[in-house]
């Protein structure tokens, strides 16, 4: 079981991990973060296909997923805590050109 | 490299060889309908519009059900009419003549009623689908595909998959000389960025922005927030949480080929290479607008599970979800799993899809054609009248 890939994270620059797999909170996972294994617990159950943050986040921070923000947090968000739809929104107008 | 394929009058190829039978109007759909049912190689329209539409809206129809005529995949045509419609099945004929190919129209009043215009129709079409037959497949260079993709029913697995799966397979299409069709507007919203700076020109990336931009003003001026209502709540429970991060997974599958053209719903493209059409994110309307526009095989990458198919244009469904693959073998075609486990990469899942094109484009039966799906809907902008 240990050898298979539970959790990845898309580009170096994302700041949130995917469950492969449904992930109960309290899990220790292992993240491979810009070249380095880090080893973190998990705060919330993650659903399978679901995102988890990789660092603490602020309120109103960009969440970045392939390398792009996918939107902002609605509230702080801290490490090992699941990101979705309760504390991440699509980014207000005004992208720019 | 080559598929084998049908060389048509004008010169373009076809992966299918369907003798076509376009109701004109709704009113004549049910008519059309009987008459293609039961005969080998000949599949109808559902086609509800040709009448009631306006404007735009009419012109759309027309281009639409002109450009399924005139799409290489269709040897013949017969158009049924019922006689006082807008849109007259002579105005379809019109469009499709110039391709060369076998085109006929029978109008319900005319004839008399249902009952004979049926009998007349299957004679004229039975004539066409036994001369059909007769057309072999030949050599065709892939240079003459045009290959259309899609998303729908997208979870975690189709950004992570089968959409760069699908872009692999599309970036060694366009390396053939090929052409390959990215569309659905609305889900380019937060990565319209990434396309505009691949485009040749400034001029052609500032098409695609405003193309986003039309899509998001029309949607908040129906007071709507386009935002609010994609991604689906199948899209959420999969794991994608805001329209960005559903766009980001999505333009994967167009590859990394530079921009070489953006065109409208239903055009041809002039260019080819990776070619953007502005269509809707609404699946059936948007793999319309592709076959309308020539696409002659299409790639459609699914998380969750989907059976959509087009009346002429087979459909390969690419999943990278492992339990939708198993739970619904019936509609899907190919699975990239072993993506996500580490055990194949995309490069190699990839070239497994764009070997699958080749096959099906020779004429291999997909999933959704076995299953006779064979949706149709064109995109409308306004009220009917």
């Amino acid at each position: 079981m240990g050898s298979k890939i539970k959790v990845i994270v898309i580009n170096e620059k994302d700041n949130v991990a995917i469950a492969l797999k449904p992930l109960n909170a309290g899990t220790k996972v292992s993240v491979k973060v810009q070249g380095r294994i880090e080893k973190m617990k998990l705060l919330s159950d993650i659903p399978m296909g679901h995102k988890f943050a990789l660092r603490d986040m602020e309120e109103e921070g960009a969440v970045i997923k392939y390398g792009e923000p996918i939107g902002q947090s609605t509230a702080k968000i801290s490490r090992g805590e699941h990101v979705h739809i309760h504390n991440l929104v699509s980014q207000p107008r005004g992208r720019s050109r | 490299m080559n598929f084998q394929g049908y060389r048509r009058p004008d010169g373009r190829a076809g992966t299918r060889n369907h003798v076509l039978v376009i109701p004109s109007v709704g009113c004549s759909q049910g008519t059309a309908q009987a008459i293609a049912q039961g005969l080998k190689g000949a599949v109808y329209l559902p086609n509800i519009s040709g009448c009631g539409q306006v404007g735009e809206d009419r012109t759309l129809v027309k281009k639409t059900l002109v450009g399924f005529g005139t799409n290489p995949n269709v040897f013949a045509v017969l158009v049924v009419g019922n006689g006082c419609e807008q849109l007259s099945p002579e105005e379809i004929e019109k469009g499709i003549v110039p391709t060369g190919k076998r085109v006929k129209v029978i109008v319900i009043q005319e004839v008399g009623g249902t009952k004979k215009t049926v009998a007349l129709g299957k004679r004229i079409v039975k004539e066409m689908c036994e001369e059909a037959a007769r057309l072999i497949r030949e050599p065709i260079p892939l240079s003459d595909l045009i290959l259309g993709t899609e998303c729908g029913g997208s979870d975690y697995t189709s950004g992570l998959a089968s959409n760069p799966a699908v872009g692999a397979a599309c970036d060694l299409l366009v390396a053939e000389g090929g052409t390959v069709i990215l569309s659905e507007t609305p889900e380019l919203i937060g990565a319209e960025h990434l396309l505009a700076k691949r485009a040749r020109t400034p001029e052609m990336g500032n098409q695609v922005l405003d193309a986003v931009a039309w899509w998001e003003s029309k949607a908040m001026v129906s007071g709507e927030d386009i935002r609010k209502a994609n991604p689906a709540p199948g899209n959420i429970a999969g794991g994608i949480t805001t329209l960005e991060e559903k766009s980001l997974g999505c333009i994967y599958k167009a590859g990394t080929s530079p921009l070489e053209e953006v065109i409208t719903y239903a055009s041809h493209p002039t260019r080819k290479g990776l070619v953007f059409m502005d269509t809707p994110a609404h699946d059936i309307e948007q793999l319309t607008g592709m076959v309308a526009g020539g696409v002659q095989i299409v790639v459609f990458t699914t998380g969750r599970g989907n059976p959509l198919g087009t009346p002429i244009a087979p459909v390969i469904k690419i999943t990278g979800n492992r339990d939708t693959y198993h739970k619904m073998r019936d509609n899907i075609d190919i699975d990239v799993d072993k993506v996500l486990q580490g055990k194949e990469t995309v490069t190699e899942a990839g070239k497994r899809i764009f070997e699958e094109v080749i096959s099906v484009a020779s004429g291999k039966i997909t999933k959704a054609e076995k299953l006779g799906q064979r949706d149709f809907c064109i995109f409308k902008m306004n009220i009917n009248i």
